[in-house]
């Protein structure tokens, strides 16, 4: 105890200090005791809550979207690939003021309107902490802009993607098809899980058909972030699983083959291996730049194409349902032969026009204008394919009936798709009497059966059809379902064949020689595409009459000639003893077949002639598939 | 061990102490203390270096800083405690001016004016009433008998009053809780009677709801109502509590290690190196960490009022008293807010959190305290 204590009562006064040491003392322990119940109740009872907060805190799930799946055509020419695109994303949680934000956003670099509506609907649908797409495919100077920015723009984020590329532009629109951003009602019906992180999806064609193959399985990854949302490292990772790449039958060159020979007209080609089904050509002009609908076409673009009267979106070699004419002859003469209405031999009386019994009126024929006769005084069946009889065949037509003639063209894939491996195709119209009761709820005229006889009146087929038709005649009834998809990361499709018409051999041999005789005879409607040809086909021309197209009713004053004028058709197979394609050619407004044979002699020269030594190997294939 | 327990022991026992630290004795060091300070500062360094984002830049500096508050410690053991005594009025007075002065020239931020500037060089003038608060209502009632009688009580309670209400206008409610506290703890020490502590008691809850009213400012309410609930405001004020929370439980009984602290190393913890430090130490070094800081405290607190009962004069009682009350007030608010415990008041954890001010006063209080405790009263020379 001290010795010098200066004051009055030092026992006393030591004894309070004393005591309000020990007090404080005991204070001291309370207090210390209640902070350390506090730490023991954070750190030891509540421990896994606050452990779990702050792993949530710092790690986050992140999806990795899938390389998306490569289309190749049938030598390896890349027909959609996937290019880097910068992506400008927002984090909700981490924008302070998300109108400031935007506002901030539109003042360094444009975004559209539906720039803006999409991020608002994705923003509805995301999960927290997940970034939301504003802007693609921004430019180096876009960036560069926003790096400088950054820092006072917390939450906005700059990604590099994979986004779809079509390195042809318009050369495969139609064929292919293209991807698009997800929209509101894709995002409903796809799998939530499987496009966490993507934003495209096939919106047509083959990359819609076959959106399961190309898109491929969706990654994670968990990273670690800090409290501003950098990625400072990955912790685990389940890497994605790309999309297939796949294969078309489709052939680049004859793609170009058929582009370049359709030129500034509007039209269709569809080309089709008859040994497999491969689809070598799917060709509609005018087509469009697929690359304008990947990241958000603009309004004025999408304006554009939307309203021309050439309407490129409309893919016409699958939805374009058009009357085809002489084209359904040879299937007509096909018919009577297995009906046993006609015979090779039989010949039918033409004077240029044909009228039903106790029926004055006279169904013309079409040379009837040019000779003012028919074409010869008896016309049998060669001729009548060879030349275009019409009178013939609506004397078929009438023994025939419009019933039997739907069951036995039917055989040829009329009126029903074809089932081809892209999307929106249409079913053309294979009429018969239910079919009109059906669908107008009249009953059928005679005269109808005459009209459908040569491809006129109600029927309507697509392009697409009529190739499919065409592999049927070249394989002697052997029908497959047309086919873009040749094989999957390397592995070839099987396409098996049915055979949906049986018939004598000599039934075949005469029908397909009438239909060689169009272009290698004298007097064949299609004559003229013969010359200098080193190889042999069997083709039909056909014409049909337009009476409008429902799909294009646009109709400006000064051109309602040129759209008033009929369509030309043009179908074939070559080489004729062993058909290694057939092909369907229409030029909508073309006058006549003779503005769709031209074409359909340069695709096929392009098959057989200038690829022949380059394609021997893949049509060795081809055989070996069949 | 031995050696600790005689130097424990060496105010009461000048005749060991005489034999074992004459040198220390000289310089008028209180080795158990000075022992303790430097192991804590250490720990506080090595806590800041990771709380800094592993930045040694910020340890160097902090470094310096206890450097310079050892200084200034040292310089304040020296000083003779009659020479406090004598001079704490004058420094009073000088303190009250300031405040003064602050009123009318300070400058500040935030809507508070707590610096004066004078020739480029701010300082806060109610850092200086810290210490001069105790010591002057020390030396108003060391001249008197203890416990003080009423009218006494009621001068200090005046003396007290003056610059707490000044700082009060700054407005800084936190810093003038702490000093009037700092001369309140003088009075306790002197044994006012407990009628007076359960009445002032009772008079501050009674307070409570006029203070609510009239005197707390909006964010101050705020503080306290994010305190009752951090959850209704997560982003904004109540990020704090909630990332300090998180911090402080995720650090279990081991901690994640030092440097692995996620809450503090990735940012989410915020004035990670300042005030919210303990929560980085919680994280890293866990339940264990926390017990050894909280251990070398109660020590430092316990060789305070060890200080207290061997010191020579009642005025270094009381002084002693004080600094070692108002020290522990410091670690319970720091403590008790970063735990969510209390509401968020600027008080930071003592010789552990960043900055040098703060570090400087506590030093010269601990240099007092070592005054107290090798005061010339009884000692042998």
């Amino acid at each position: 105890m001290p010795q010098h204590i200066p004051l009055k009562d030092p026992g006393g006064e030591a004894r309070i200090f004393i005591a309000r040491t020990l007090f404080s003392v005991l204070l001291v322990l309370a207090l210390l005791g209640v902070i350390l119940a506090r730490y023991h109740d954070l750190q030891i009872n509540d421990y896994e809550i606050y452990r779990t907060q702050s792993d949530r805190n710092r790690v986050q799930l992140q999806p990795l979207p899938p390389k998306r799946g490569l289309i190749y055509d049938r030598n390896g020419v890349l027909l959609a690939d996937n290019r880097p695109s910068h992506i400008l994303s927002i984090v909700r949680e981490r924008v302070e003021d998300m109108d400031a934000t935007l506002a901030d956003l539109q003042q360094l670099l444009p975004i559209s309107e539906s720039d803006l509506e999409n991020f608002q609907q994705k923003l509805q649908r995301r999960r927290p902490y997940e970034a939301v797409p504003l802007r693609f495919r921004l430019t180096e100077e876009e960036r560069a802009l926003l790096a400088v920015n950054r820092h006072r723009m917390p939450g906005v984020t700059v990604d590099a993607q994979l986004v779809r590329h079509y390195p042809h532009g318009a050369l495969f629109s139609h064929a292919v098809g293209y991807v698009g951003r997800i929209n509101e009602r894709e995002a409903q019906s796809l799998d939530e899980r499987d496009y966490r992180g993507t934003f495209h999806v096939g919106k047509v064609g083959v990359e819609k058909f076959y959106e399961d193959l190309l898109h491929g399985e969706v990654g994670y990854q968990n990273v670690e972030t800090n409290a501003h949302g950098r990625v400072l490292r990955v912790l685990e990772r389940f890497d994605p699983v790309p999309g297939a790449d796949i294969t078309l039958h489709l052939d680049f060159q004859l793609q170009q083959t058929a582009l370049a020979a359709l030129g500034e007209q509007r039209g269709a080609v569809v080309a089709i291996d008859p040994l497999n089904g491969g689809v070598l050509a799917l060709v509609s002009t005018p087509g469009f730049d697929t690359n304008l609908f990947v990241n958000g076409i603009s309004s004025a673009d999408y304006k554009a194409l939307r309203d021309s009267p050439d309407v490129p979106l409309f893919n016409r070699a699958i939805q374009g349902q058009y009357p085809p004419g002489s084209t359904v002859k040879p299937m007509m003469a096909m018919a009577g032969l297995q009906a046993g209405l006609v015979t090779p031999e039989s010949t039918v009386a033409d004077p240029g026009w044909y009228s039903l019994p106790g029926d004055s009126r006279r169904y013309r024929d079409w040379i009837l204008k040019i000779r003012g006769t028919g074409h010869a005084p008896r016309v049998d069946m060669h001729m009548a394919v060879a030349e275009s009889c019409d009178v013939y065949f609506y004397d078929l037509a009438r023994r025939l009936t419009i019933d039997r003639m739907h069951d036995y063209l039917s055989g040829y894939g009329l009126g029903t798709r074809t089932g081809v491996d892209t999307t929106n195709e249409r079913p053309g119209v294979l009429p018969s009497t239910r079919w009109k009761r059906d669908t107008m709820n009249q009953p059928w005229y005679p005269g109808e059966t005459l009209s459908a006889g040569i491809g006129q009146g109600y029927m309507l087929a697509t392009p697409m059809q009529l190739a499919a038709a065409t592999t049927v005649l070249a394989t002697r009834g052997q029908s497959r379902t047309p086919r873009l998809l040749r094989s999957v990361a390397g592995q070839t499709q099987p396409n098996e064949a049915r055979e949906t018409i049986t018939a004598p051999p000599a039934y075949w041999d005469a029908v397909h020689d009438s239909m060689r005789a169009v272009v290698h005879s004298a007097r064949g409607t299609a004559r003229k595409i013969g010359e200098d040809i080193r190889y042999q086909m069997a083709s039909k021309t056909g014409t049909s009459q337009v009476i409008g197209i429902a799909q294009n009713a646009i109709y400006v004053e000064a051109e309602v000639a040129e759209r008033h004028r009929n369509h030309g058709l043009f179908i074939a197979f070559a080489p004729y003893e062993s058909p290694t394609i057939a092909v369907a050619v229409i030029v909508e407004n073309g006058g006549g077949a003779s503005a769709a044979s031209p074409i359909a002699r340069a695709v096929l020269d392009a098959w057989l002639v200038e690829e022949a030594a380059l394609d021997s190997e893949a049509t060795a294939g081809a055989l070996a598939d069949g | 061990m031995g050696d600790y327990v005689r130097q424990l022991q060496f105010p009461g026992d000048s005749s060991d102490l005489s034999r074992r630290a004459p040198l220390a004795l000289r310089l008028h060091l209180d080795v158990p203390l000075l022992l303790l300070l430097v192991v804590l500062t250490l720990f506080g360094l090595v806590v800041l270096y990771s709380a800094s984002g592993q930045k040694m830049a910020a340890v160097v500096r902090q470094g310096q800083y206890f450097l310079l508050a050892y200084g200034v410690m040292f310089l304040a053991a020296q000083i003779d405690l009659k020479r406090y005594q004598r001079w704490s009025p004058w420094f009073y007075l000088l303190g009250v001016l300031l405040l003064v002065g602050v009123i009318f020239f300070g400058v500040g931020a935030k809507g508070a004016q707590r610096w004066l500037s004078l020739g480029g060089f701010r300082f806060q003038p109610s850092e200086i009433l810290k210490l001069v608060m105790p010591l002057t209502v020390a030396w108003y009632l060391s001249s008197r008998t203890v416990p003080p009688r009423f009218k006494y009580v009621l001068a200090c309670l005046l003396l007290v009053a003056i610059p707490s209400v000044l700082i009060l206008l700054q407005p800084d409610l936190g810093t003038a809780l702490l000093i009037a506290a700092s001369g309140l703890f003088v009075l306790f020490m002197a044994g006012i009677g407990w009628s007076y502590i359960v009445g002032a008691f009772l008079l501050a809850c009674a307070s409570a709801w006029p203070v609510w009213m009239y005197v707390l400012k909006d964010y101050q309410k705020q503080r306290i109502l994010t305190l009752l609930n951090p959850e209704s405001d997560k982003l904004g004020a109540g990020w704090n509590i909630i990332q300090s929370k998180t911090a402080i439980g995720s650090g279990g009984w081991e901690g994640k290690g030092w440097l692995n602290g996620t809450q503090s190393q990735l940012d989410f913890l915020p004035e990670s190196h300042t005030d919210f430090i303990i929560a980085v130490l919680a994280e890293e070094f866990g339940l264990r960490g926390v017990l050894f800081l909280m251990a070398l405290y109660l020590l430092i607190v316990l060789r305070g009022f060890w200080i207290v009962v061997y010191a020579n004069s009642n005025f270094g009682r009381m002084v002693a008293g004080s600094i070692t009350l108002t020290f522990f007030v410091y670690i319970f608010v720091n403590m008790g807010m970063v735990a969510g415990l209390l509401p968020v008041v600027g008080v930071p954890l003592p010789l552990v959190s960043a900055g040098g001010t703060s570090v400087v006063t506590l030093m010269a209080g601990f240099g007092l305290l070592m005054a107290i405790a090798t005061g010339d009263s009884g000692r042998p020379r």
